[in-house]
């Protein structure tokens, strides 16, 4: 029977009523009395020389209240990147200034040169255009390779060339692994490129800066997935705010996927002129504006190179990849293709050796950094793609060859440097075998083809690193910051309990699941407990959301927090009880002497607490509030087993995704209604991906595909429902709840089967086709079957 | 500028805007009704979406001034008169068809508009009427199945969960 209440159960989410009705307070349904409007001058030129900026027309227009250019900002702290990269000479990183507003030099198409501020938003726009910007355009620098090249022009002139870090991983298997290439029965080698795409939340991103000079305090309203690590970032690297003066609200976020992780501009920005001007300052983008000023993600070119002995047990894999860094570094993105990437190459399979060479480089276009998954799905892509292609160049069925090269003993160190916990590939892989009916796929093609269609089947497993992570270890790995989370449970005089989480909720579904945990623990229900999240002036220092980490970190932050709150009330239940403190049990709500029919009830303790009359004052304290903080000892590693069947139209080359099914592990669930919400979502922008989505930059580093008119968003026609099962469950042994982490999972999955379907498909009607690169457009499938 | 005089959601109201102020800014800033929200610039995400004389249409592409005299609906009147949800919100909650809620009033409004013309619609006519209005978030698996819930059909066999 399926649990109605408490941890495993579908509770039905509480923040819907809000969002059904209108009622929803994002960023922008925030208005403060006395507010200006501010609107960006952005460069329409990928790289050029800033000559000089005349304000004075612009000055003159109405309603301007001021305007700010790069001058404003000298002597301010530029935005900070959060993750130092050694390279594999053990040099750090090369790491570019970058300030707020472009100080000389413009360096991508809406790299902001100028903010005008004024009255209304149209006002702000109209003074923009009367701005005299003289910009001398430079030669764009946007294929990696030529970036690479001697002689290229270069994005930063002081560090020299556009190479930000050559980074080996891990170093010293390198002789090691070219031996084991050069000595093995077959070699498979397969060349791709991962798709730049854009996170693209449907809420664009917006900031409010508010001050008040009466107690010299700043607010800023944003629309962040972490409001901590932007009070952080800001306050002690950009502006020179203390955090006490400081106060950062993320409300409603609609959707994040990555790219509201990171410190912008824009936020800066606002905070730092609210003060300058004494007026709350607000940004809203547009849509085409979040295209070139939102981080980017992915935007990686690879060569993967998979080793085989005589009988098919892998080897040794080789990787050679180039990452695109954009034109300056955001705030995670060095980490993403080096520890984020690296660290997952071994996938499922207990290949010995491992080396992963990365290039990371500078190009004219908008920063990458992190999205949703965030060098998982590059990594398992590509394994997974090459692994489809060596069981069609060995004859050998590309399921039989994954399973026997399955992990199947836990805990298991890999070659890259990580230990996975648990996990059960043989089982995902069964269950997906099952849900998907792949014994059924033959008659299913035959179907197909009797009405003119090629069908393929693409199988592909995947592993993540979730619950980032052990501060101590990321610290050691060029993390500039602590990765815990935090959670305060304050219990009120008549029971009712608020629980205040260092994780965001921006469509996660927090404020219900999270209660679920609590009233578990505690047997009370769930509509006694509320979350707070989204306020540093609230919450305590957490981390935020993101890397499918808010319960396996904040959770568990909340749980120890929890598990105080019980040790304490069960003190008090024990004086009330006049019980020796090791006889309490607490159970449904009630503490009972264990072996007696004595009991007292939850909202008895909690009063005694905040009205302790008859209170142990000499040896307890009053009322009944813990806060604890929890830093992982190791990652979590959910994993599963994906399939998507397709069908090509030969004449069109268009791709349906006629099926698709996913089988995931990850560990205990505390909500399932709103896992496997969160497997379709990761599913449907895995299968963007694959087929539709595409950040096209033309050799000028003009972006092509700005809108939504150019960047193909999945809808509802293009996807198929999905079949998501997540019965398969080995429980993480490090974290309390036993949880991994789900939120990523259906984007990294993904891609590779929606391809080597494709493939299948194509080979199946007798094409030489063994890879097509993502996205696989129409056009591209024509190509490759007639070429 | 010109004074406009419209129904919102059964209240007459009115305002003077400008010429260029879209339905949509209109609402949001001089009507306070923030439900409706913006997601592109484009005409193409139907974050926007309201009905305008019964009609759903996209209010970022319409002029304030073209509403004169019309009767819009939004989603804050969508609730029954006692405030309970609609059928369709409740289907929204009851089968979670929302994450971030961004895209979510103007997915109902849509959903809303489809069943008013077609009262019991298959997956694939739901997928179709949905593609102006994108969700980044949900995968769409559990909008659609919402949307043929609020319609009566037993989605229990739809898909395999
Ligand atoms: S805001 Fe109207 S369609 Fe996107
Ligand atoms: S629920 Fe977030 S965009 Fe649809």
């Amino acid at each position: 029977m399926p649990k109605d209440s408490g941890i495993g159960a579908s509770s039905k989410r509480r923040e819907d009523v809000r969002f059904l009705t209108g009622q929803g307070q994002y960023t922008d349904d925030i208005n403060i009395h006395g507010q200006t409007y501010v609107h960006f001058v952005r460069s329409d030129v990928a790289h050029g020389k800033i000559n000089s900026i005349d304000t004075s027309a612009a000055e003159a227009m109405p309603g301007v209240v001021r305007i700010f250019t790069g001058a404003d900002f000298e002597g301010i702290g530029g935005l900070p990147c959060g993750w130092q990269v050694t390279d594999r000479h053990g040099e750090a990183m090369k790491e570019p200034a970058h300030p707020v507003l472009a100080q000389g030099k413009v360096r991508h198409v809406g790299d902001p040169i100028a903010a005008v501020i004024a009255e209304s938003l149209e006002q702000a726009r109209d003074a923009g255009e009367a701005l005299n910007i003289d910009i001398e355009e430079l030669p764009a620098v946007v294929d990696m390779k030529a970036a690479l090249s001697e002689g290229s022009a270069t994005v930063h002139d002081d560090l020299g060339d556009n190479l930000c870090y050559d980074w080996g991983f891990v170093e010293e298997n390198k002789g090691a692994v070219d031996e084991a290439i050069k000595n093995a029965a077959h070699v498979t080698t397969l060349e791709l490129v991962n798709n730049r795409l854009v996170a693209n939340p449907m809420e664009p991103r917006v900031a409010v800066g508010d001050y008040n000079r009466a107690n010299d305090e700043s607010t800023l309203y944003t629309t962040s997935q972490n409001p901590h690590v932007i009070r952080l970032l800001m306050g002690a690297f950009v502006l020179g705010i203390p955090e006490h003066k400081l106060r950062v609200v993320a409300p409603d976020v609609g959707g994040g996927f990555g790219t509201k992780i990171f410190h912008y501009a824009e936020e800066a920005f606002c905070t730092f002129a609210a003060r300058q001007i004494n007026r709350p300052v607000k940004w809203t983008a547009s849509r085409s504006e979040a295209f070139i000023s939102d981080a980017h993600g992915r935007d990686h070119v690879t060569k993967i190179e998979l080793a085989l002995d005589a009988d098919n047990n892998f080897t040794a894999v080789r990787t050679e990849t180039l990452a695109n860094m954009g034109a300056y570094l955001s705030t995670f993105a060095p980490s993403v293709p080096t520890w984020l990437h690296g660290t997952l190459m071994a996938g499922n399979y207990k290949t010995p050796l491992i080396y992963v060479n990365v290039k990371a480089v500078f190009t004219n276009t908008v920063p990458v950094d992190a999205y949703r998954g965030a060098g998982r799905p590059e990594a398992t892509y590509q394994l997974e793609r090459v692994i489809d292609k060596a069981a069609r160049e060995l004859g050998v069925d590309p399921i039989a060859l994954r399973r026997q090269n399955f992990i199947t003993e836990f805990p298991y160190a890999t070659p890259v440097a990580v230990e996975y916990d648990t996990g059960n590939y043989v089982a995902t892989m069964d269950k997906l075998e099952e849900i998907a009916d792949i014994s059924g796929f033959e008659a299913r093609r035959k179907a197909s083809e009797a009405n003119g269609k090629l069908r393929g089947l693409g199988v592909n497993c995947y592993i993540e690193a979730c619950g980032i992570a052990p501060s101590n270890l990321v610290g050691q790995l060029g993390a500039r910051a602590g990765l815990y989370d935090a959670a305060t449970v304050r219990v009120n005089a008549t029971g009712s309990i608020s629980v205040m989480v260092g994780a965001h909720s921006h469509g996660q579904g927090h404020e219900t699941a999270f209660p679920q945990v609590v009233a578990e623990m505690l047997g009370i229900d769930e509509s006694m407990i509320e979350i707070v999240h989204g306020d540093s002036s609230k919450i305590p220092f957490g981390m935020g959301t993101y890397g499918s980490r808010s319960i396996a970190v904040c959770g568990s932050a909340m749980v120890r927090a929890t598990e105080k709150i019980i040790n304490k009330a069960k003190k008090i239940a024990s004086h009330l009880l006049e019980a020796s403190e090791a006889d309490i049990e607490l159970k449904d709500g009630q503490f009972t002497v264990a072996g007696t029919d004595k009991s007292c009830a939850w909202g008895d303790v909690t009063l005694a607490a905040y009205v302790p009359h008859n209170y142990p004052l000499d040896n307890i304290e009053p009322g009944l509030e813990e806060t604890a903080f929890y830093d992982p000892s190791n990652f979590t590693y959910p994993s599963g087993a994906y399939a998507c069947e397709v069908e090509v139209d030969p004449d069109t080359g268009k791709v349906t995704v006629e099926r698709f099914s996913a089988a995931d592990d990850f560990g205990n669930i505390i909500n399932p209604m709103i896992v496997t919400g969160q497997v379709h979502g990761g599913l449907a922008q895995g299968i963007g991906q694959a087929l539709m989505e595409n950040c096209a930059y033309d050799e000028n580093g003009q972006l092509l595909s700005a809108s939504y008119m150019d960047y193909a968003m999945p809808r509802a026609s293009d996807v198929p429902f999905y079949a998501v099962d997540h019965s398969c469950q080995t429980p993480c042994t490090h974290n309390p709840l036993g949880v991994k982490g789900c939120g990523e999972a259906g984007a990294i999955g993904s891609p590779p089967s929606v391809v080597n379907a494709v493939v299948d498909a194509l080979q199946s009607a007798g094409h030489n086709v063994t890879h097509i690169d993502m996205p696989v457009s129409p056009s591209r499938v024509w190509a490759a079957m007639n070429s | 500028m010109a004074n406009i005089t419209m129904t919102v959601n059964g209240k007459s109201v009115s305002g003077e805007v400008e010429g260029r102020t879209l339905l949509v800014d209109f609402l949001r800033t001089d009507l306070r009704l923030t439900g409706t929200h913006v997601g592109c610039d484009t005409s193409q995400c139907g974050a926007c979406t309201v009905h305008v004389d019964g009609i759903a249409v996209k209010s970022c592409t319409m002029l304030a001034a073209e509403a004169d005299g019309a009767d819009v609906s939004t989603i804050e009147g969508q609730a029954n008169a006692d405030g309970s949800l609609s059928a369709i919100q409740a289907a929204f909650q009851e089968h979670h068809g929302l994450q971030c809620g961004f895209c979510t009033p103007g997915m109902v409004m849509a959903a809303a508009d489809l069943l008013k013309k077609n009262a019991k619609p298959t997956e694939a006519e739901v997928r179709h009427h949905l593609e102006g209005n994108i969700c980044r978030c949900t995968g769409y698996h559990n909008i659609v199945k919402a949307i043929m819930a609020a319609s009566g059909q037993d989605v229990s066999q739809l898909a395999a969960e």
